[in-house]
């Protein structure tokens, strides 16, 4: 009977926990069994400049050692708090806020975490799928970094690869959102970020970035426009449209202080299921996050010059 | 279960020839038919070859007939440029529902079925997942016809698993092949002077070698895996890193826009790319093949090494065409070398090897058989008898005693009766028996 259930059932559901296998090694039988597929990952191969999910560590170097040097050192002066709450090996998820035309916070995030950190890790920044279907952006974009944010790429990136993703929970409503509502965080998605961090069984290490709001102020939104270039949103900056595209980088030169909160573990199995708990824990990390953006913002003597 | 009569349908498809060819060297499997509307591409040795319509529609009678245990469908069209657009939906969509029609119901011998399909059936979206996995969906309806055609053959698979429990359904989807021997959309694609490519994006590829799929058919028809497996290469790679490996350029022949009517008139000017194709040289595709990896299978080529084999032969080919003579298929003269009594040379003759499970099973039917019929003994004193020439037996029986040379005899008058290997056995025989007085 549970061999006519599981056979039954066998196109729908996947369970490589219950089937039975041959004469495997050990170790990979015991994965098998726990249908753990982790020791089945491709291999890497040296010889390619790329990894799987079409990221260059070539394109990156070369936007590290020039443009996110140059705003992160002499533009922006980044200053860093925290950056040990991030782990230095396996996964982990950084939340953070989110703000500015073509947002600056993303690369500072990373290069804060190149730069500062005790163990340099890569750091994989989740963004809109609309970056994939966008000519142009879906060349360059992944080489950089960027994947979208679709869960089970998260799940593959926090579980089976251990490795450090970005997450924006405010989504396109961060960087969109205009200069008078600077430092107010907008909803936290439906709290998707909690959930693969809970399924992955990894940290969520809050991280607040305050001065990326003055760099890029948006002081409008242009509907038509918009639609029109196709974009998914059309802000009115100092510099764009009327400097071009490249008036996208064309930041103020606001002072930045990106803090890193006490990572928030997640230890047991199944959590993800409890809907309550994962909307609590959703607000519990955007309270943080908003509370001490808030206290930065206080103690900020200056947009220009900081603390 | 283990299988021992393999029906493979599509067996003029490479995929089909190149299965059947693994199957025959392994003398476990008793037998192997294919069937297919068109002749056999690939040389065939103990293969017997059973013509049918498109529909399949007689095809139950001959899986009854022949008892078959175990059914590869290979036949699915995957790529529109093979076939036009309402054959492709006969074969794929009526020709499954047809196939699977003979192999259920009631008295079916049918135990295991296995579809290769494609992973046209993910399709390619801007709202793909990185790397699909077996569970998931498409997020969007298909709107090209092949891919319509394979949703719907992949339904009725489900289906019929549904209602045959008792029958291990596997179903691989199969990620772009590559490879010197197979043509597809891809390697057409490839084989230009540059790669093309839609101006603005750089998508994901993977890739499976040509004998990594055959591997993984010959893998899920050897072992009971019921369940859907993704079939490619280790690697995912950008179209321009693909273009780099072959050593050409990559050129932006297609603008974002109306890529499609584009597509057509290049295939009007002779640049066929296939619908089916556009999504994934826009949004690409990346398949998670851990699921087979899980079950056993190894891999003997990456994306990178499917490429870059590719690559070799693409540049090895312009010297070396035409020294293979293609394989043409004459029926009558496969039949007379099968058949024929005539046929003497053991070479040209590809008999059906027992192993020993099935000889002692033979031996117990016909040692309860009624002994007054003379059939031959199934097995001969002499190992490896069936690979000996005749003039090696010669020069082996003098050694043997009276009693293995009249099992010799007997064995060689029902399988093959050459009259050289008889007269020596007989002259053997007198030897033995004068030096017996």
């Amino acid at each position: 009977m549970a061999t006519e259930e599981r056979r039954r059932s066998s196109l729908r559901v996947e369970d490589p926990a219950r089937e039975d296998f041959g004469d495997p090694a050990d170790s990979e039988l015991a994965a098998r069994r726990a249908g753990d597929m982790r020791p089945f990952l491709p291999g890497i191969e040296p010889e390619r400049r790329l990894n799987d999910w079409g990221r260059s560590e070539r394109i990156e170097g070369a936007f590290d050692r020039t443009l996110y040097e140059w705003f992160y050192r002499y533009w922006f002066r980044c200053e860093v708090e925290g950056v040990e709450n991030v782990p230095a090996e396996g996964g982990a998820l950084l939340v953070s806020n989110h703000s500015g035309a073509l947002p600056p916070d993303a690369p500072m995030i990373g290069k804060a975490i190149r730069e500062e950190h005790s163990h340099p890790r890569p750091l994989n920044i989740t963004v809109e799928h609309f970056f994939k279907g966008y000519p142009g952006f879906s060349m360059l974009i992944p080489k950089l970094g960027c994947v979208a944010a679709h869960p089970d790429n998260v799940q593959r990136l926090l579980y089976d690869e251990g490795q450090l993703v970005l997450v924006f929970p405010e989504g396109r409503k961060g960087s969109e959102k205009l200069y008078k509502n600077r430092y107010k965080l907008r909803r936290f998605g439906r709290g998707g970020f909690v959930e693969a961090a809970m399924r992955a069984q990894v940290p969520i290490v809050p991280v607040c970035v305050v001065g990326a709001e003055e760099a890029a102020p948006v002081f409008a939104q242009v509907g038509l426009a918009k639609r029109l270039t196709g974009l998914i949103y059309f802000p009115i900056t100092p510099t764009f449209p009327h400097l071009g595209a490249l008036g996208m980088l064309g930041y103020l030169p606001a002072k930045f202080k990106i803090r890193f909160l006490e990572p928030i573990e997640f230890d047991s199995e199944g959590m993800h299921e409890d809907k309550s708990l994962v909307q609590t824990v959703a607000h519990e990390v955007r309270a943080r996050i908003q509370e001490n953006l808030f206290e930065m913002v206080r103690t900020r003597k200056s947009v220009w010059f900081g603390w | 279960m283990i299988s021992r009569r393999v029906l493979i349908t599509g067996i003029s498809t490479y995929w089909g020839g190149r299965l059947a060819q693994a199957l025959e060297r392994d003398p476990a499997i008793e037998t192997v038919i294919g069937v297919d509307s068109r002749d056999p591409t690939r040389e065939l040795e103990r293969t017997e070859f059973v013509r049918v319509g498109t529909q399949h529609a007689l095809l139950r009678r001959v899986v009854l007939a022949a008892e078959i245990d175990t059914v590869v469908d290979t036949r699915l069209v995957v790529d529109s440029t093979t076939a036009s657009a309402s054959e492709a939906h006969e074969n794929n969509v009526i020709g499954t529902m047809n196939i699977l029609a003979a192999c259920s119901g009631p008295g079916s011998t049918v135990r295991k079925f296995v579809l290769k399909s494609s992973a046209h059936y993910y399709g390619t979206a801007q709202d793909d997942p990185a790397f699909f996995t077996e569970t998931m969906h498409r997020p969007h309806p298909p709107r090209t016809a092949i891919e319509r055609d394979i949703v719907e053959a992949e339904a009725s698979i489900a289906d019929f698993a549904d209602k045959n429990p008792a029958v291990c359904v596997a179903l691989l989807r199969f990620a772009n092949v590559l490879g010197p021997d197979v043509r597809t959309a891809h390697t057409r694609l490839f084989s230009l002077p540059a790669v093309p490519m839609i101006l603005g994006f750089d998508p994901r590829y993977q890739f499976v070698h040509e004998d990594d799929v055959v591997a993984a058919l010959e893998h899920l028809t050897r072992n009971d895996l019921p369940g859907i497996f993704n079939v490619g290469g280790d690697g995912v790679l950008a179209l321009s890193e693909v273009a780099g490996l072959l050593g050409k350029p990559y050129v932006p022949v297609l603008l974002p826009w109306a890529t499609g009517i584009a597509a057509s008139v290049a295939r009007r000017l002779g640049l066929d790319i296939p619908p089916e194709n556009l999504g994934q040289l826009r949004f690409g595709r990346g398949l998670d093949n851990r699921k087979l990896k899980a079950t056993g299978f190894r891999y003997r080529y990456t994306t990178r090494e499917s490429v870059v084999k590719l690559r070799e032969h693409m540049r090895l080919h312009p010297i070396v065409r035409g020294v293979q003579e293609p394989y043409r298929y004459e029926r009558e003269v496969e039949e007379f070398l099968r058949w024929s009594p005539n046929v003497r040379d053991p070479a040209y003759r590809a008999e059906p090897r027992l192993n020993s499970g099935q000889l002692v099973e033979l031996q117990k039917a016909m040692s309860a058989a009624p002994a007054g019929r003379g059939r031959p003994p199934s097995k001969s004193p002499v190992e490896h008898y069936d690979d000996l020439t005749a003039a090696e037996i010669g020069s082996l029986v003098g050694s043997l005693e009276r009693d293995d040379l009249e099992e010799l005899r007997g064995y060689e008058e029902g399988a093959r009766a050459r009259s050289t290997v008889i007269r020596a056995i007989d002259r053997a025989l007198e030897r033995a028996s004068s030096v017996g007085r």
